[in-house]
């Protein structure tokens, strides 16, 4: 009876499910049209076809393995000398996977926050201005204008503003994550791409910086890999759930955590998977 | 209760481990004794060696390390021995300072081709060739030293072709290998994920190489080079066959000078022991553990500092 049931269940749903979308208050900012990634003749990305909304937070969640941050990477072109990337990266109507794309001017816009929280052996306040200073921001009250308000956006502020000078290497992991954010920040990207930022942090950092994503997506598009489903569910417009090298469902996030349209989703959001 | 004798018993029997290992703590303590009881008889005997000068040929240290002329067998004009070792300390101070000036670019350059821009090629071509110079004994760098370096220096700067800069070019290659490879042991220590981090925010490679990883090796780039230099200071060989040993302060760099390795090794086995000529030289071999010494602690002050940071 059971077996017949879910048997019946699996032949009605998809195989794969991937909505466009058209929310006219959150227009498409960044978009994949077969987006291919081999690591040496290894594929690791087979279809990568996702929209991503303008000031929405979107959260990749999958199986590890299955290409979440390959995906990621490939975005803001980190993976340009470990893989080979093929396909287009539609940023503002500008494929920016073409070759003659200015990488650096590019990352600019696009910025990213790392799994393990890597700043750099400086203080607090040059790790901020780093990026600033390499565009030639070097006015002492613009800096300190910007490094304010970066932290005050990722919510770190109140915490280190007497400290400004000290090693960032004394900060805890969850202030040492957010301030790579406002690190991120600084420049003023468009879009944060942000790769496990909360999986070395503990539940009450990660509550913190989940508030400080919610907040930031009002001036930031965000795009969160996360391997914790609740965080995703807690965060995110929309979800894309990859599985081994492969987007196999994408549509809002209730929808993903409610009523999946694949029942490989179906298992995974549930913990049935494997 | 049979049992729990039983297992006593068992647990508390001297097994072949438990024995192996008491043996093997035994003998690498010993190899530890000797090697300590050698290092200290060394330095003991180099020490009461080099003391005697002052001591029973009444030098004074003032004299020694002030004075301009080195002629042990002669008295001088004021009647006393004539042992000023000035120009050897400032000959060894130049040439080492001089070859590890013109090595660190080079060396620092080379690594970071290695390490950053191409790992490949770096890891196929470069990595063999520095391991294989640092295996060149110093007399073939000498002989080279003495039959191509010398000459040119004579044909360009005129004079003998002996001197510091001779020296300078012989130790320069000398040293390169070792601080070249060093180096990129430093840039390999820098984490991937400060590159990461400084491109992702945008940086280009140079920035990244220039603002990131080659600040956070520092430490391990200063090591890199004081090694050279202690290396340099305390090269013996070949300096000595292209540095024209002649005791004199060094008036330009393309005279005849020496060193404080040069000295001794020229001067060491034509000197009676106990005399005068023979003392004085262990001075100056004193003057080199010393220097070695420093060398050593200033590489341990920047160790600890690197990880303090
Ligand atoms: N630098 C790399 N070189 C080779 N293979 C890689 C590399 N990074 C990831 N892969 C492979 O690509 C696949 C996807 O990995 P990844 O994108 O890290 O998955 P996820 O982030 O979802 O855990 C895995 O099979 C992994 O082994
Ligand atoms: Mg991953």
């Amino acid at each position: 009876m059971f077996v017949n049931n879910d048997v019946k269940n699996a032949m009605a749903m998809e195989e794969r499910h991937v909505i466009k979308l058209s929310d006219p208050d959150h227009p498409v900012i960044l978009s994949t049209e077969d987006l291919h990634v081999y690591y040496g003749k290894k594929e690791a990305l087979f279809e990568g076809d996702l929209e991503f909304a303008s000031n929405q937070i979107t959260a990749l969640i999958g199986p590890s393995g299955s290409g979440k941050s390959t995906y990621l990477r490939s975005l803001n072109r980190m993976n340009d000398r470990i893989a080979t990337v093929t396909g287009k990266i539609m940023y503002r109507g500008v494929d920016i996977n073409q070759p003659s794309i200015d990488v650096y001017e590019m990352r600019r816009r696009v910025g990213m926050v790392f799994q393990r929280p890597n700043p750099f052996a400086k203080s607090i306040y040059d790790n901020i201005a780093f990026a600033l200073r390499l565009r030639g921001v070097t006015g002492k009250h613009k800096l300190d204008e910007i490094v304010e308000t970066s932290l005050k956006q990722a919510a770190l502020w109140d915490q280190v503003k007497d400290d400004l000078n000290k090693s960032a290497l004394a900060l805890s992991g969850g202030q040492a994550q957010r301030l790579c954010i406002a690190r991120a920040i600084a420049i003023k990207p468009d879009i944060l791409l942000l790769d496990e930022p909360a999986s070395a942090l503990d539940p009450v950092s990660t509550g913190q910086l989940e508030d400080t994503l919610l907040s930031l997506k009002e001036h930031y598009t965000i795009i969160i890999v996360t391997h914790n489903m609740q965080q995703a569910a807690r965060i995110s417009e929309y979800t894309a759930f990859f599985n081994q090298g492969r987007v196999l469902e994408y549509d809002t996030t209730s929808h993903i955590f409610t009523n999946p349209s694949v029942q490989v989703t179906s298992d995974y959001v549930s913990g049935n998977f494997g | 209760m049979k049992t729990t004798e039983q297992l006593e018993a068992k647990l508390k029997r001297r097994s072949k481990a438990a024995k192996l290992e008491i043996w093997g703590r035994l003998i690498s303590l010993t190899a530890l004794m000797l090697i300590v009881a050698v290092v200290v008889a060394i330095i003991g005997f180099v020490a009461s060696k080099g003391i005697a000068t002052f001591t029973s040929n009444h030098v004074s240290l003032w004299d020694f390390l002030s004075g301009k002329s080195w002629n042990p067998g002669v008295n001088g004009a004021n009647g006393k021995p004539e042992v000023g070792a000035l120009p050897m300390i400032v000959g060894s101070f130049l040439i080492t300072i001089l070859s590890a000036i013109v090595a660190t670019p080079f060396a620092i350059g080379t690594a970071v081709f290695m390490n950053e821009i191409s790992p490949n090629k770096g890891a196929k071509i470069l990595q063999p060739v520095t391991e294989l110079l640092v295996g060149i004994p110093s007399v073939v760098y000498g002989f080279i030293g003495l039959s191509v370096v010398v000459p040119t220096t004579r044909a360009i700067f005129g004079g003998s072709g002996f001197g510091i800069l001779s020296g300078t070019c012989v130790l320069f290659v000398m040293i390169l290998p070792t601080v070249t490879s060093m180096s990129a042991d430093a840039l390999r220590a820098v984490p991937r994920y400060y590159r990461e981090a400084s491109l992702a925010l945008g940086a280009t490679q140079w920035q990244t190489i220039y603002k990131v990883v080659l600040r956070a090796a520092t430490p391990g780039l200063m090591t890199a080079v004081v090694f050279g230099m202690a290396r340099a200071f305390g090269e013996a060989l070949a300096v000595q066959m292209v540095i024209g040993n002649a005791a004199l302060m060094p008036n330009s760099l393309v005279s005849p000078s020496a060193t404080l390795t040069s000295v001794l090794t020229t001067g060491i086995g034509n000197t009676v022991m106990g005399s005068l000529q023979n003392n004085a030289l262990w001075s100056l071999a004193l003057v080199l553990l010393f220097m070695s010494l420093v060398f050593n602690l200033i590489i341990r002050l920047i160790g600890r500092k690197g990880r303090l940071q």
